[in-house]
């Protein structure tokens, strides 16, 4: 861990000091282009945390893309047939804790092969989503912003931190609960014992398919958290394959970022700062990049990132095993 | 009565998701009933729609038989849909860049570039599994995406059709069209061929018995002397190889050009095909026959009886979950139960 911390804040302090060199040189621009770097980020980051959860208990999940998706569906029909916001944000959490629990159902009781149970959540969404989908509803209105009184006045990250929705606040707080949960209370040392050491786990005491259960739950609600910031803050609307392979560069961001809740945060910041940057670049005419490239970099990052990784990161030592109890 | 046995579950499955897929339809507000009826006589029983849906089949079939080789040698191949693109884009440029050239010569030459380049995408994917142990089911994601993108910016750029208002290139010429065969696509009876091929492979030669070790233990391959480096490449370029290769059919049999609206999704079918049958070679005939039929004759049924066709994609994934899940087998105490593990987690 403290190998992690002094990395990272030789990291954070590099990150300062480019930006107040860009903050000097164009303070608009520089505001600008952080700001959505937050914005292309945070989704990615918060999705990831399905993955980060599952995984630290020792579920492979795959499915974080149906997860997504059908949280955003759910999130958004409901929020625009009640007209009620709020209803859309518990559809959305009720929508992604339905495909994690599944998972749960498939993969910890009845022990199938935790991809093929990661795909079916993804093909089952999708079908779910494009064969319910309707045209023509439309929400109340997007969840509006919030400027924190005073933080949002201080310059540079007043307007980048503090001027956005609600779920934009709630969901780097919890980023940031989770990764004390699970690396400073009981709870998380319990989790990540089962999802490296499931045995020793439950000769401790600890019930390993209840945690599992528990966990898988959560994550869904930081899937449907993600859902409904997406369609309830973000965008405002819903579409066939509206999650559009989030799901699937949060599954990378996870390993980049090493199963690290912070770290998936960082990984996440980076890749929307580099779509940010390239956006910044096209609306400038400085470079002509097609749009499909500028699409493509997030991809293309991942590989070349996992490939120079590759055998430094491990992952939780259980993931991917259903929990077969030892009989004595 | 082994076959028979091993047929059980997929058939039950198949039965149980279209209840349910009915039921759907039903809460919808439509007639199951005329749907059903509207789909089978509209794709297995008028000569136009059974060779729809036999054209329908075949790029299906052919993606089931590159997830099967993948998972035979203990690879999940989820790119099965790039590589598909790869290879769909690249046959229709050879489709129609080449002119004046023979039938006997165009149409292989096409066949062979969509191939390649399929493979070239799997090849990727394999090297990075065997040489820095990137999990391939990470890369063939991205790798998903990465083409998906390419191919939009190609085909509606540099390979635009002139004039077009939509992307897409423009229409293969003459020479490259793969023809019929007594009024039935020549794909089809190729990717049957084919599926045929693998399946004599796996069964009788040491090729295929090395796939299959490799694919079932890993160090027990590497014990016997099998490079598990090179099998694991070899597989991501075979399995990459036909995912082009039923892109290029696609492009050069069924739709006369590439047009990225078109493919989507032919891949992930082709996931579901091999799972269904079990990664069994000979198995994903029948299972694309009936999807391709049903792919086929989905805008049918929307006009006979006001069903989506997008019920399609729910009946597979229906189909894909009830095979899976080892549901069938406890409902309906089936012995033959045996799961075949397809992955290994992330770790190796």
């Amino acid at each position: 861990m403290r190998k992690l911390t002094s990395k990272s804040s030789l990291l954070t302090y590099i990150v300062i000091i480019i930006i107040a060199f860009f903050y000097s040189r164009d303070s608009l621009v520089t505001t600008s282009v952080a700001g959505s770097a937050l914005l292309f980020g945070l989704p990615l980051a918060m999705a990831a945390m399905v993955g980060i959860l599952s995984e630290r208990t020792g579920v492979v999940n795959i499915g974080i893309e149906g997860t997504l998706l059908f949280s955003a569906f759910l999130g958004f029909f409901i929020g625009a047939l009640s007209k009620n916001l709020i209803f859309g944000i518990l559809g959305a959490l009720i929508g992604g804790m339905m495909m994690t629990l599944l998972l749960a159902l498939l993969a910890v009781n009845w022990k199938m092969d935790q991809i093929i149970a990661g795909t079916i959540i993804n093909i089952l969404a999708a079908g779910l989503t494009s064969f319910f989908y309707k045209q023509g509803y439309a929400l109340p209105s997007i969840l509006p912003r919030w400027e924190v009184p005073f933080l949002s006045k201080i310059p540079f990250i007043g307007p980048v931190f503090f001027t956005h929705g609600p779920l934009t606040y709630i969901g780097l707080i919890l980023i940031i609960a989770l990764w004390v949960g699970l690396f400073h209370t009981v709870w998380g040392l319990r989790s990540r014992a089962v999802g490296e050491h499931p045995s020793s786990a439950d000769s401790a005491g600890v019930s390993v398919v209840r945690l599992r259960y528990i966990n898988l739950a959560i994550a869904g609600a930081f899937g449907g958290l993600t859902g409904a910031y997406l369609t309830l803050e973000l965008v405002g609307s819903f579409d066939r394959g509206f999650s559009a392979g989030k799901g699937f560069t949060a599954l990378a961001l996870m390993i980049f970022g090493r199963w690290n809740p912070i770290g998936a945060l960082g990984a996440a910041i980076f890749f929307g700062t580099a779509q940010a940057v390239a956006n910044q670049l096209m609306i400038t005419g400085v470079v002509n990049i097609p749009q499909p490239f500028i699409n493509m970099l997030p991809y293309i990052l991942t590989i070349v990132v996992l490939a120079i990784s590759a055998g430094k990161v491990r992952p939780p030592a259980a993931a991917g095993a259903p929990y077969e109890k030892e009989k004595s | 009565m082994k076959t028979l046995k091993g047929a059980a579950t997929p058939l039950i499955a198949i039965i149980i998701a279209f209840t349910v897929g009915g039921l759907l339809m039903f809460i919808q507000g439509a007639n199951p009933l005329t749907a059903y009826q509207s789909l089978f006589y509209n794709a297995f029983t008028t000569s136009d729609g059974i060779a729809k849906s036999l054209g329908k089949a075949t790029p299906l079939m052919i993606s089931g038989l590159a997830v099967t080789v993948g998972i035979r040698a203990g690879l999940f191949n989820i790119g099965a849909q790039g590589q598909l693109i790869a290879g769909a884009l690249a046959s229709a440029w050879a489709g129609y860049r080449f002119t004046d050239l023979p039938f006997i010569i165009h149409l292989p030459l096409a066949l062979l570039i969509g191939i390649l380049f399929g493979s070239l995408v799997g090849a990727i994917a394999g090297l990075l599994k065997a040489y820095r142990g990137v999990h391939e089911v990470i890369t063939t994601i991205m790798l998903n995406s990465i083409v998906l993108q390419l191919a939009e910016y190609l085909s509606n750029g540099p390979l635009k059709e002139e004039g077009s208002i939509i992307a897409r290139t423009p229409a293969i010429e003459e020479s490259a069209v793969i023809p019929d065969l007594f009024g039935l696509p020549l794909g089809f009876f190729l990717g049957i061929a084919l599926a045929a091929i693998v399946w004599w492979i796996f069964k009788n030669t040491t090729t295929g018995f090395s796939f299959e070790t490799v694919g079932r233990n890993k160090s027990a391959a590497w014990y016997s002397g099998i490079s598990v480096k090179k099998i694991t490449v070899a597989a991501m370029l075979v399995s990459g190889g036909l995912a082009g290769l039923g892109g290029a059919i696609e492009s050069l049999g069924v739709i006369g050009r590439f047009e990225p609206a078109f493919n989507a999704g032919l891949g992930f079918d082709g996931i579901t095909i091999a799972l269904l049958a079990r990664a069994n070679p000979l198995g994903v005939i029948p299972g694309a026959i009936l999807f391709g039929g049903m792919r086929g004759a989905g805008p049918n049924m929307q006009f006979d009886a006001g069903v989506s066709p997008d019920i399609v994609d729910l009946i597979l994934a229906l189909v894909l979950f009830f095979v899976t899940a080892p549901l069938i087998a406890r409902w309906f105490k089936l012995r033959n139960t045996e799961q075949r593990s397809v992955t290994s987690g992330w770790g190796n």
